[in-house]
C-alpha cells in the first residue's frame, strides 16, 4: 500500500527512508537557520516581534530588501563580543583536551578488557545519559558550594579550616564542562580503539618497537580519526555552552553562550542575538571545513583508493 | 628448491651431520591456555639456512610454537635458544627474529617506504643506511616502483611482498611466516613459492614456516615438522615424510593413502608378509619390520604406486582383482576408486599417458591391481 503510493510519487523505499531524516533536518535545521540568519539582518524595534521585516511595500507594487549589516559590525566595533568569543573558545579548548586526556586512556582501557566486563564498562560511561542533565548540573552545585560535599568533609577531616570556594569560579565550570561531554569523548575514541587490528602492536614489537614506542607510532596515528570526532563533538558544543557557566560559573564570566542569552532574553535586541549565533556558528564551521577537506586529501592520497 | 640444489655436489642436509649444531633449538617447550595444551613438550633442532615447514591442521599448536619464537607468548614449560642463546624470557622486541604475519599486519597509514624502513628507524640506523637498505630490499621483492604507495592501494600479492621485505631488512638470523601464502589465489602462490625460495637462498636466513597446506610444506621445505595435538609426530625431509612415514596419521594427512589392517604372518629380517581381511592373498614386503610378534600393523600403499592392468599379473602375493566405480579426470592424471571383493574401495591414480580415452579403462571395468614389494610402508601406529 505505502510501496504503491511512493511508486506513484516516483520514489522507491531507499530514497524515502533517506528523504525522511534530511526532510527532518530540512524543516528543524535549516528552516530555523535561515529565519536566524534573516533576522540578524534586521533592525530591532520595540514590537511584536521584535524585529523590522526585511521586505518592505515601498509603493504600489515595489518590494523592497533592507539588509542591516549592522548587527554583525557591531560585534567587531564592541569588544565585549570578541573577548566572549575567545573566552568560549579557549574554555572549550581546555576542557577538551582534559576530556582527551582523561577519556583517551579510559577508552583504551575499555576497548582492552575482557569482553565480558567491557559492555559492563560501556554501560557505565553512558549510564549519567539516564538523569537529566540539567539535575546533573545542580548536583555538582551540591558537590562544590561552601557547604557542600567536599568543603564539608575535608572540614570535617581537619585538612582546612575554611571552606575552598569553588563554585562560581572557573574551576567548577571546566568540572561541570568536562564531567558532561566526557562520554562524548570516550564513546568515538572507543568505538575506534576497538577495532584496532592487534596484530599491528605485535608486528611494531616484532620489528625491536618498545610498548611505549608502539603507542606513539602505530595506536595513536591510528586513532587519530576517533581523537577528531571525540574532540569535535566536546568543542562545537562547549564553545555555546550556557547551562554550565550559568549555574557552576563566576557570573562575571563572559562565554558566548551566556552573551546571546543575555541578548535575546535580557535585552530582547533579537537581531544582534542572531548575528552573535551565526558569528558562533562560521567560527566553527569554516575551520572544520577546511579540516575535512585537507582530511579527506590526505586520505585519497591524490590515487584512486 | 632446498630439496634439490642447483650443485647436486652441495647437498644441503645438515641435519645428517652429527657434528652440526642447531641454529634454533626448541627443548621440551611445553605451552598450556588454562586446561588446553596448545603445544605438548615439543623438541626441535633446525639448522642455519633451513626452511623448516611447521606443519598441521588448524589447532594442533604450530602457529603457538610459531609465537613463541617470535616471543608474544612464553613458553609454560622448557627453553628456547637461538644462535646458542636462550631466548625463553627476552621481549620480542630484543630478539634477532622477525616474522610475516599472516594478516600481513602491514602499517596502514604509513607508505610501503616507511613499512619497510620502521624496524630499521627503531634501530636508529643511519638515514642514509635505512634508504639504501630500503631501496635494495624493495628491489629484490620487485617493488621499487611502487615505495610511495599506501598498503590500501596494493593488491594482495604486492602486500605479501612488503610484509616479507619488512621481516627481511633488518636480517634477522630467524624469519618466521605465518602461512605466508594462504591469502594468494592458486596461480599466484605457486609463482610466490618460488620466489620466495630464491629470496631465501640469496639472502642465506633460516626460515620457519607455518603451513596448514602439505603442498605449500612439500615445495618450500628443506623438512617438515609435521604437528598433531600439539606434538611433533614426524620430522623429515617432504621425502621421508612421504615415502617413510612412521604413523598412519602422517600417510593420511600427506597426500592420500590406501591402508591395509592386517597382522604379520611371516615375520623375517628381510621380508614380511601381512594377512589382510581387505585381500585374498597377504602383501609381500620385501624389508623387514620391527614389531611384537601378533600386533596388528597397518600396510600403507600409495595411490600412484599401485598399478592397474587388464592382464592377471603373475606370482601369488601383491594383486587383487577389482571393479572400476569411479573416475575422476584430473587431465594430467586420472583418479580411479576401485571396489575389492573385500568391499573396501581403493583409490588408484594412473597419468594419462594416451590422448584418446578408448585406451583408458573404463566405469565398471574388471582389472587387476598389482604392486611392487618395496611399496608398502608398514606402521605400527
Amino acid at each position: 500500500m505505502i510501496a504503491r503510493v511512493l511508486r506513484r510519487l516516483g520514489l522507491d523505499g531507499r530514497t524515502a527512508v533517506i528523504a525522511v531524516p534530511y526532510l527532518w533536518l530540512l524543516m528543524f535545521f535549516l528552516v530555523p537557520f535561515v529565519i536566524v540568519l534573516k533576522i540578524s539582518f534586521s533592525d530591532a524595534q520595540i514590537s511584536m516581534p521584535p524585529y523590522e521585516p526585511l521586505l518592505h511595500w515601498v509603493s504600489d507594487k515595489a518590494l523592497q530588501i533592507q539588509l542591516n549589516f549592522g548587527n554583525f559590525a557591531f560585534l567587531v566595533e564592541d569588544n565585549l563580543y570578541w573577548k566572549a568569543y575567545l573566552n568560549s573558545i579557549w574554555v572549550a579548548g581546555v576542557s577538551t583536551l582534559l576530556c582527551l586526556l582523561i577519556g583517551y586512556p579510559m577508552a583504551y582501557a575499555i576497548a582492552r578488557s575482557q569482553s565480558s566486563t567491557r559492555n559492563i564498562l560501556l554501560l557505565l560511561v553512558i549510564l549519567p545519559f539516564w538523569t537529566s542533565f540539567l539535575l546533573r548540573v545542580y548536583a555538582w552545585i551540591g558537590i562544590l558550594k561552601n557547604n557542600g560535599l567536599i568543603n564539608n568533609t575535608l572540614m570535617a577531616l581537619g585538612v582546612i579550616d575554611q571552606p575552598i570556594q569553588m563554585l562560581q569560579t572557573d574551576f567548577a565550570v571546566y568540572v561541570g564542562i568536562v564531567y558532561s561531554y566526557l562520554p562524548f569523548m570516550i564513546l568515538p575514541l572507543y568505538a575506534n580503539l576497538e577495532k584496532l587490528d592487534l596484530t599491528l602492536l605485535e608486528a611494531a614489537a616484532d620489528l625491536g618497537c618498545r610498548p611505549w614506542k608502539s603507542f606513539l607510532k602505530v595506536t595513536l596515528p591510528l586513532s587519530l580519526p576517533g581523537i577528531i570526532a571525540g574532540c569535535l563533538l566536546v568543542f562545537i558544543p562547549a564553545v555555546g555552552e550556557f547551562v554550565i557557566p550559568a549555574l557552576l560559573g563566576d557570573p562575571g564570566m563572559l562565554m558566548i553562550g551566556k552573551v546571546l542569552w543575555t541578548e535575546f532574553f535580557n535585552n530582547r535586541d533579537w537581531p544582534v542575538a542572531s548575528a552573535v549565533a551565526i558569528a558562533l556558528l562560521l567560527f566553527l564551521v569554516i575551520p572544520i571545513m577546511f579540516f575535512q577537506r585537507a582530511q579527506d586529501a590526505e586520505a585519497g592520497g591524490g590515487t584512486h583508493r | 628448491m632446498a630439496t634439490s640444489p642447483r650443485d647436486p655436489q652441495l647437498k644441503f642436509e645438515p641435519w645428517t651431520d652429527p657434528d652440526a649444531q642447531p641454529y634454533v633449538r626448541i627443548d621440551r617447550v611445553t605451552k598450556k591456555f588454562g586446561d588446553f595444551i596448545a603445544v605438548d613438550d615439543v623438541s626441535l633442532g633446525i639448522y642455519k639456512k633451513e626452511i623448516f615447514c611447521l606443519l598441521g591442521a588448524s589447532g594442533c599448536g604450530k602457529t603457538t610454537l610459531l609465537r613463541m619464537l617470535a616471543g608474544f607468548e612464553r613458553p609454560t614449560a622448557g627453553r628456547i635458544y637461538i644462535d646458542g642463546v636462550d631466548m625463553t624470557d627476552i621481549p620480542p622486541y630484543e630478539r634477532p627474529v622477525n616474522m610475516m604475519f599472516q594478516s600481513y599486519a602491514l602499517f596502514p597509514h604509513m607508505t610501503v617506504e616507511q613499512n619497510v624502513a620502521f624496524g630499521l628507524k627503531q634501530d636508529k640506523l643511519a638515514k642514509a643506511e635505512i634508504a639504501k637498505r630500503v631501496t635494495e630490499m624493495l628491489e629484490l621483492v620487485k617493488l621499487g616502483q611502487f615505495a610511495k604507495r599506501k598498503p590500501h592501494q596494493l593488491s594482495g600479492g604486492q602486500r605479501q611482498r612488503v610484509a616479507l621485505a619488512r621481516a627481511l631488512v633488518k636480517k634477522p638470523k630467524l624469519l618466521l611466516l605465518d602461512e605466508p601464502l594462504a591469502a594468494l589465489d592458486k596461480k599466484l602462490r605457486e609463482h610466490t613459492q618460488f620466489e620466495l625460495i630464491n629470496i631465501q637462498e640469496t639472502l642465506g636466513v633460516t626460515f620457519i614456516v607455518v603451513t596448514h597446506d602439505q603442498e605449500e610444506a612439500m615445495t618450500l621445505s628443506s623438512r617438515i615438522g609435521l604437528m598433531n595435538h600439539g606434538e611433533i609426530v614426524q620430522v623429515g625431509t617432504p621425502t621421508e615424510i612421504y615415502e617413510y612415514p612412521n604413523s598412519r596419521f602422517v600417510s593420511e594427512f600427506i597426500g592420500s593413502v590406501n591402508i591395509f589392517e592386517g597382522r604379520l604372518i611371516e615375520d623375517e629380517p628381510s621380508y614380511v608378509r601381512i594377512e589382510t581381511d581387505d585381500l585374498d592373498r597377504p602383501i609381500f614386503v620385501d624389508h623387514g619390520v620391527s614389531s611384537a610378534p601378533g600386533a596388528t600393523v597397518w600396510a600403507a600403499i600409495r595411490p600412484e604406486k599401485m598399478l592397474m592392468s587388464r592382464e592377471k599379473p603373475a606370482g601369488d602375493d601383491n594383486w587383487t582383482p577389482a571393479t572400476v566405480r569411479d573416475i575422476a579426470y584430473m587431465g594430467d592424471l586420472s583418479i580411479y576408486l576401485l571396489r575389492l571383493a573385500s568391499g573396501k574401495v581403493v583409490r588408484v591414480t594412473q597419468p594419462n599417458v594416451y590422448r584418446h580415452a578408448d585406451e583408458r579403462v573404463t566405469w565398471d571395468e574388471q582389472v587387476y591391481l598389482s604392486w611392487d614389494p618395496s611399496s608398502p610402508v608398514v606402521v605400527t601406529k
